[in-house]
C-alpha cells in the first residue's frame, strides 16, 4: 500500500491522444500548455499521414518552454486489411506511435495480430461495431498493440448514452485484463476545457473497471512504454530488441 | 458508534463567469446523482465547506468512503450555470486547515 502511493507519487503522465486543430498554430500552443500545466510530460498529437512532415516540425518548438515532450501519432482509418497493411509499410518508420481505428472485424483483426501497430482503437458510441472480444484481445497479446479508450465520450455523454457507454467499456476493460493486453487511457479532446489532470483521468478510468493501479498505469506506464520501445527501434542503429549498432567502420 | 471519517477537497474552478455558490454545488449534487444516482449520491456526505469567488477555488467536504465517487462526479462536470467548465482538484486532505494556503494562494 505504502510503495503504491509512493510508486504514485513518482509517475510522470502521458496523453497519447490531444487533438487540437494541427493546422492552427495557436490552437497547437494553446493545448500543448494547458496539458503542460495540467501535469503532462508526454503528449500525443494525431496528424493526418499528408501533413506528418510541416506539422511535426513545429512540435519541439512548442514543447521547449513546457517541458513537455511531444510523441508523434498517426491514426489509420483503414477500410481494409490490404489498405492497412499497405499504410502500415509507409508510416511505420515515420511515426513513433500508430492508432488503427478498427472500424470493421477484418482491420481488426490484421491490426491485433500486426506487431507494428501500438494502440487499438474502437467506435465508442456504436456497440454493434464494437470488435474488441476475447479473439481479438488474444491477438492482441501475442502483438504489442495495446487498447486505447478516449474519456472525451464519457464527458460529452449524459443519461442512457452513458449507461451504454460505461457497459461497453467495462466488458472491454475487463477482457484486456483477462488476456493482459495493455491498457492507455488518454483524452482525445479538441477543446482545452475538456481536458482533464492525469489523476482525474484515471478516476474516470476506474469506472471502466481498472483499479487504482491499473487506472494510473494506462495514464502513465503504459503510453511511456510504447514510446521508449518505438523510439528505440526508430534509432538509426538499431538491429533488433537488445541489440544496437554501437560502431561502424575498419578498424571495429 | 463508528466515526464517519472526512476527506476535504479544494477545487479550482475554470469558467468564464463565476457562478453562485448555489450554483455551484447544485452542480457537483447533480453530476454525483447522474453517475451514481440517489442511493450513491447520500453515502457522500457532501457539504460545501467555503466558496472563493476571487480566487475560482472552493472546498468541499465529504465521506471518506465516498471519496472516489466524488473525485469522479467532479471530473465529469462539464458545465456550471450554463456555461462550459471545467473544475480540477487540487488537494485532498483530512484537514481544512491544511487546504487553506491553496485556495487562499490561488488566482485564475
Amino acid at each position: 500500500m505504502q510503495g503504491d502511493r509512493i510508486a504514485a507519487m513518482t509517475r510522470t503522465f502521458a496523453d497519447l491522444h490531444l487533438c487540437p486543430n494541427p493546422k492552427d498554430n495557436e490552437d497547437l500552443s494553446k493545448a500543448a500548455a494547458k496539458a503542460a500545466k495540467l501535469g503532462y510530460t508526454l503528449m500525443g498529437i494525431p496528424l493526418s499521414p499528408e501533413k506528418c512532415q510541416e506539422g511535426y516540425s513545429k512540435l519541439p518548438k512548442l514543447g521547449d518552454g513546457d517541458g513537455a515532450d511531444f510523441a508523434s501519432r498517426v491514426d489509420l482509418k483503414p477500410k481494409s486489411q490490404s489498405e492497412l497493411i499497405r499504410l502500415l509499410r509507409k508510416l511505420r518508420r515515420e511515426f513513433e506511435v500508430v492508432c488503427v481505428l478498427c472500424e470493421n472485424k477484418e482491420v481488426a483483426r490484421q491490426a491485433a495480430k500486426d506487431h507494428r501497430v501500438d494502440l487499438l482503437s474502437f467506435p465508442s458510441i456504436d456497440f454493434r461495431r464494437n470488435y474488441f472480444d476475447r479473439a481479438e484481445a488474444e491477438l492482441a497479446s501475442k502483438s504489442s498493440a495495446a487498447f486505447e479508450f478516449d474519456i472525451r465520450p464519457l464527458l460529452l455523454s449524459k443519461g442512457p448514452s452513458r449507461v451504454k457507454l460505461l457497459s461497453g467499456l467495462r466488458r472491454e476493460v475487463t477482457v484486456a485484463l483477462e488476456f493482459h493486453v495493455p491498457i492507455v487511457v488518454s483524452s482525445g479532446v479538441n477543446e482545452e476545457w475538456l481536458l482533464r489532470k492525469p489523476r482525474e483521468m484515471a478516476v474516470l478510468a476506474e469506472l471502466a473497471g481498472l483499479s487504482e493501479t491499473q487506472a494510473l498505469d494506462a495514464v502513465s506506464n503504459s503510453p511511456h512504454v510504447i514510446v521508449k520501445r518505438n523510439r528505440e527501434k526508430l534509432c538509426p542503429g538499431y538491429v533488433a530488441p537488445g541489440i544496437r549498432i554501437i560502431k561502424e567502420g575498419s578498424d571495429c | 458508534m463508528k466515526r464517519v471519517k472526512r476527506r476535504y477537497l479544494a477545487l479550482q474552478i475554470e469558467v468564464e463567469q463565476m457562478p453562485s455558490e448555489r450554483e455551484f454545488i447544485d452542480a457537483v449534487w447533480s453530476s454525483v446523482v447522474q453517475l451514481y444516482g440517489e442511493f450513491g449520491a447520500s453515502q457522500t456526505s457532501l457539504a460545501l465547506i467555503s466558496y472563493n469567488v476571487e480566487s475560482n477555488s472552493a472546498v468541499i467536504r465529504t465521506a471518506l468512503a465516498a471519496l472516489d465517487m466524488v473525485r469522479a462526479s467532479i471530473a465529469l462536470i462539464t458545465a456550471l450555470a450554463g456555461s462550459k467548465a471545467s473544475v480540477h482538484i487540487l488537494a485532498v486532505s483530512g484537514t481544512i486547515k491544511s487546504l487553506r494556503p491553496l485556495t487562499l494562494q490561488r488566482k485564475k
